[in-house]
């Protein structure tokens, strides 16, 4: 746990750094092509390093707010949710964690939960009303430690940095994207003294973020990557020491067709099931979604039981095995 | 002459900085068994704080459960009463009253009109909520307990242990019947 914890403040810092590099280097690459020389490249990409290192800056001490913010999510005390507030208390005792997380509600009914904010004392989990209305209590426990999982060992801070950092990279692309292709062409900046050749460069520059805006997107995947998402599973069973409450969570999660409205493509990786590509098929074996069935299917070897644990009532007795003498 | 001095001294001053943070390590893991304990403490004083206001809400409706509600009350001050007598005796108390408790809510679950009060279903998810707490609470002292003891009885550090008399501490040990926790497989 301890070596994942340092992995993701490096993983963090080397992030922010790959940003602002990048950034720098496309204001200096722009700077130079449209003024020529190297003072106006110096110029932009004094101007573009800043923006880069203020926006990370700003990530980091309130991307869980805009996260938030974007998402929809209201706080909620224990008098308004006593239940998921009482959990996620269970939870911070069980991680060991100084002080519990705030707990925020997200008003749509697709079953689904994120954690989100810079380290245990900076945190906050978001659990949406539908998870609340679908989940018993422990399953919501299930779901919780692993977002519990997600706080006590930093994914949340470089997860919340990925959306923040993505999502920068995303609007400038786009705009850059829009000059290109409707104002670029020397139609526009016919009176400037880079003429015509303005819109051949901001073509140029459309096409190069073209190419960043995967790399982008591949960051993101390193975010959601299922070692987080399978690690986050363990180390959540490790605190509540019951796989099967976690792995009817995420069944039912799973066929709930619902998409969730508040989610978009910077924030879809926080998610504990992917928001967004929803399918309407339920079954098991061949099953669209193979992560997250192979996510049950794991959980389901913990408990040293088949996939008939999961139709198990809501309330009835876990079907644990016995203990060894 | 001069370099193997310099040599000599840096040795010991390596040295002494590593035994600084073996020292460190291991007093910051008898203060986290320390806290931890006294987490347990919280949260068994809010059981205690919970468990009249849980009586005062049912005993109307429980007219001929007057045994079932004694029994509990019974089994409450005796648990605030075990902790002078030693872990072990306060450990045996409690689990008295968790199962009181049980019974207790297994009784609630014939009275149609108790389950469905307000107040007498937010009183049961307030006490499952610190039995859950408790239960949580003792499993962190126990990590707790394994990564200190660990520490002290392993090489180097247990050199250090040994010479500032870091003893090893207790676990937790669930009774026999608390045990149908079912089985995990991490790996």
């Amino acid at each position: 746990m301890y070596e994942q914890i340092r992995r993701n403040r490096r993983a963090s810092w080397l992030l922010m750094g790959l940003v602002v590099a990048l950034l720098a280097t496309l204001g200096y690459v722009i700077g130079v092509a449209y003024w020529g020389g190297s003072s106006g490249g110096l110029g932009l990409l004094s101007v573009f390093g800043i923006v880069a290192i203020v926006w990370s800056l700003i990530g980091y001490y309130s991307g869980d707010k805009m996260v938030l913010t974007v998402s929809g999510a209201h706080q909620v005390t224990h008098d308004d949710e006593p239940r998921l507030y009482n959990i996620v208390e269970e939870m911070t005792i069980a991680a060991g964690l100084p002080q519990a997380p705030a707990v925020y509600v997200i008003e749509e009914d697709a079953p689904n939960a994120f954690a989100t904010g810079r380290d245990p004392r900076h945190a906050t989990i978001a659990v949406t009303r539908g998870l609340m209305r679908v989940l018993n209590r422990e399953e919501l426990q299930g779901v919780v430690a692993h977002e519990m999982s997600h706080v006590r060992n930093y994914d949340i801070r470089f997860a919340t940095l990925v959306g923040i950092l993505v999502g920068l990279i995303a609007l400038i692309a786009d705009f850059f994207l829009r000059l290109g292709l409707f104002g670029g062409f020397g139609r526009r900046r016919g009176g400037d003294s880079g003429g015509g050749g303005g819109g051949v460069i901001m073509f140029g520059v459309a096409v190069l973020l073209a190419i960043a805006a995967p790399l982008a997107a591949s960051m993101v995947q390193l975010a959601i990557s299922r070692r987080r998402e399978y690690l986050a599973d363990a180390s959540g069973v490790e605190l509540t020491r019951n796989p099967l409450g976690l792995a009817r969570a995420l069944d039912k999660i799973a066929a709930d067709p619902q998409p969730l409205l508040h989610a978009n493509r910077a924030t879809a990786h926080l998610f504990i099931a992917n928001p967004l590509r929803k399918t309407r098929e339920k079954t098991g074996a061949f099953d669209t979604h193979p992560p997250i069935r192979q996510r049950i299917t794991l959980l389901l070897e913990m408990a040293h039981v088949g996939p008939e644990a999961l139709a198990a009532g809501p309330e009835g007795p876990v079907p644990g095995p016995v203990a060894p003498a | 002459m001069t370099t193997t001095i310099i040599v000599v001294l840096l040795l010991i001053v390596v040295l002494g900085v590593a035994l600084a943070a073996m020292y460190n390590g291991l007093v910051k893991r008898r203060n986290r068994v320390d806290n931890s304990w006294s987490q347990i403490d919280v949260q068994l004083k809010r059981r205690y704080d919970l468990i009249p206001n849980l009586i005062e809400a049912v005993k109307d409706y429980m007219a001929y459960e007057q045994e079932t509600l004694s029994r509990v009350t019974a089994a409450r001050t005796a648990a605030m009463g075990a902790g002078a007598k030693g872990p072990e005796a306060q450990a045996q108390a409690e689990n008295v009253l968790t199962d009181t408790l049980k019974s207790l809510f297994a009784v609630v679950e014939n009275y149609p009109d108790l389950k469905a009060n307000q107040n007498v279903m937010s009183l049961q998810e307030e006490l499952t909520a610190t039995e859950n707490k408790i239960a949580f609470a003792r499993q962190f002292y126990n990590d707790s307990v394994l990564s200190y003891n660990n520490k002290i009885q392993t090489v180097p550090s247990n050199i250090i242990a040994g010479m500032f008399n870091f003893s090893p501490r207790q676990f937790f040990e669930a009774p026999e019947g608390a045990r149908e926790v079912p089985k995990v497989d991490l790996r």
